[in-house]
């Protein structure tokens, strides 16, 4: 059937004024950094009528009262906080929901309740337990303390969205593994990991994504400005002793590169079907 | 290469019975053929001869070794899966020489392995390619590769052949004789296919609700099934069986006396069931005098299968399926005189053969 070409042009001019919806806030943000001035723009029209770079030029060359330089630490702390994140998050998920996708046990259904119910909770509502324990445990205003954090939080997620993924792998492939010689672990490495790509990167990316914007748990348990990672630095442009939005807005735009960067490098392993072709339909 | 012994095998799921009491001893290069309804446990003892799953009671011993403890992994048996489990993610090339591998094999060895059954199974111009861009008859081959690969004591075949078109299934049954003989290696084989499960075994082992019917060459299962399951179990059209009785006159159904038919035990009395090959029977018209049997009927349905056709014939109460050679002049409708040459009797109560 041929598609009605009126319906086809309002489906389109649909779809237009959708996306523009979606990127007129970003264009905004565009905008305000590359305008010259600190002032909130309150103009509708979202492109610079002059362009400077003087507010990337004053984030990225922050230097504390030393002469280091600042911007370059913190842009250090939180990529290192948010790969060693998704590092230590999928090392801990992975192997968590292989066991839960796998195995049945005592607790197992209750457990993955329990992960579900800690989802429900705002950050803001864990940061007080979280501070006493970082404080008993003394890693307050420590990266690894934050790590930590942000570890335990992203786990039920990647751990759900893996558990799904898993339970649709065959279980033959890791029975001809096993009769092939292999045990649980090289089963597990060998085959189930590298089909498993496509998850391993959605709950990677988000573990890092987590984070990457973390704010509420960053700035209660960090207090050294050396120690911050660039979310509690975008909010300090916008705090109360004045609003820098030019320089808020050309912050934004540097932190969010390096996630896009990321997605479109593990793009191409959210690809789905990995496993076609390995057991017949 | 090993034999092996299954002593009392028995697995149960909470209450369910899977397999019962099976003692079972495969000779060392025997080619064994399992195969029962759906649902007979016919999987479960192949895994459990794998180690896949646990057995509930007895003893799997392989060659000289009690295995009922030991790892899948230490068994030294290779398995194709119905569903092949190909490593998805590796080339033919990868999922050949992935046993080889884990069992630390020098690389020169494992790429000769490999091109030695690549060579075997034709397999060569395959290597680099992935499962995904396989046919169903090469994703077949690559499995059986895989398993001949690590010339293993016992090789495990759950219906390899069954997801194959019938012209390749026919190739591969011959493939799979001709590489038992040359492996010698021992198999056990399981299978819908009764043409698959004459043709290939040594003995054929007839499983119904996790129990052994019956084990034995082909022809002993064909010509003395030892009850009524195995009886119409295999075969292909199906054994009639008919109430009947004997007496020191011979056999009678349904009140016609048909004598001492080639079957009946001289010692037999009493009811028995009869059961008849729609092969064992020969189709002439009444008033002749072929075999000049008094059992005549009508003929209800006729099918033709190419080079024989069967005929429902109903005599009194009775059907009857009788196999005879197309052209057949039998058409609906026509009376037919039914001269059985060969019967088998069991016990009505028991089932057993008498
Ligand atoms: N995990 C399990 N829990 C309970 N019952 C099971 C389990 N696995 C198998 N069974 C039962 O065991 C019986 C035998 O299963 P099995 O797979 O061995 O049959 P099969 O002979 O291979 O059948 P098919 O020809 O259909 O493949 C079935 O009735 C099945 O329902
Ligand atoms: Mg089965």
């Amino acid at each position: 059937m041929r598609p009605n070409p009126v319906v086809v042009a309002l489906a389109h001019v649909g779809l237009v004024i959708v996306s523009l919806v979606t990127l007129y806030p970003v264009l905004w943000v565009v905008k305000m950094a590359f305008s010259p001035g600190q002032g909130f723009s309150v103009g509708l029209w979202p492109i610079p009528s002059s362009v400077t770079l003087e507010h990337f030029a004053a984030v990225l060359g922050t230097t504390a009262s030393d002469g280091t330089w600042l911007f370059g630490r913190q842009l250090l702390n939180s990529l290192v906080v948010s790969g060693a994140t998704s590092l230590l998050g999928l090392v801990l998920a992975t192997t968590a929901a292989y066991a839960l996708s796998r195995w049945d046990f005592p607790g197992k259904e209750p457990g993955l309740g329990a992960f579900l119910v800690t989802q429900m909770f705002p950050g803001v509502v864990m940061s007080v337990p979280l501070y006493l324990l970082l404080d008993l445990l003394g890693m307050l205003d420590q990266l690894a303390g934050l790590v930590l954090v942000y570890a335990t939080t992203a786990v039920p997620f990647s751990v759900f969205t893996l558990k799904g993924y898993f339970d649709t792998i065959p279980r033959d492939l890791e029975e001809a593994a096993m009769l092939d010689g292999a045990g649980r672990v090289r089963t597990f490495v060998t085959i189930i990991l590298p089909l498993a790509r496509p998850a391993l990167a959605v709950t990677g990316l988000f573990s890092f994504m987590t984070a990457w914007n973390e704010f509420v748990l960053a700035a209660t348990l960090l207090g050294d400005p050396r120690s911050f990672t660039l979310p509690i630095v975008l909010q300090r442009y916008v705090d109360d002793y004045g609003a820098a939005w030019g320089s808020f807005a050309a912050g934004a735009i540097v932190v969010s590169i390096p996630v896009v960067a990321l997605f479109f490098a593990l793009q191409r392993h959210f690809i789905e079907g990995l496993t076609a072709g390995g057991v017949k339909g | 290469m090993a034999g092996i012994q299954l002593r009392s095998v028995e697995k149960r799921y909470g209450d369910t019975w899977v397999l019962r009491g099976i003692d079972v001893s495969i000779a060392d290069g025997e080619y064994v053929v399992l195969v029962g309804p759906s649902g007979c446990g016919k999987s479960t003892l192949l895994r459990s001869i794998a180690g896949l799953n646990d057995i509930t009671g007895g003893a799997i011993h392989i060659g000289a070794r009690d295995v009922t403890r030991v790892s899948p992994r230490d068994r030294n048996v290779a398995m194709v899966f119905q569903s092949y489990a190909l490593y998805p993610h590796m080339t033919v090339r990868e999922n050949l020489a992935f046993p080889l591998k884990i069992r630390k094999d020098p690389p020169a060895a494992i790429q000769a392995a490999v091109a030695e059954v690549a060579g075997m199974l034709e397999l060569g111009a395959l290597l680099d390619r992935l499962p995904g861009q396989l046919s169903g008859g090469q994703r077949q081959r690559v499995a059986m590769g895989r398993a001949i690969v690590r010339r293993p004591d016992v090789f495990l075949f759950d219906e390899p052949l069954s997801n194959l078109d019938a012209a390749l299934r026919h190739h591969m049954r011959v493939e799979l004789k001709r590489l038992h003989r040359r492996l010698g290696a021992t198999v056990v084989h399981v299978t819908h296919d009764q043409v698959e499960a004459l043709t290939l075994a040594d003995r054929i082992l007839v499983l119904h609700q996790g129990v052994v019917q019956q084990v034995g060459p082909p022809r002993e299962l064909f010509d003395a099934p030892a009850n009524t399951f195995v009886a119409t179990f295999l075969g292909s059209p199906a054994m009639n069986l008919l109430p009947g009785r004997v007496d020191d006159a011979g056999l009678s159904v349904g009140g016609v006396a048909l004598g001492w038919v080639d079957g009946v035990g001289k010692a037999v009395r009493g009811d028995v069931t009869v059961g008849l090959r729609p092969t064992d029977v020969v189709a002439a018209a009444p008033s002749s005098a072929a075999g000049a049997s008094p059992w005549v009927g009508a003929v209800d349905v006729t099918e033709s299968l190419g080079a024989e056709a069967l005929l429902h014939v109903e005599i009194g109460p009775h059907k009857l399926v009788v196999q005879v050679p197309e052209p057949s002049p039998w058409r609906a409708g026509a009376q037919v005189q039914v001269v059985p040459r060969r019967v088998h009797v069991f016990d009505p109560g028991s089932g057993r053969r008498l």
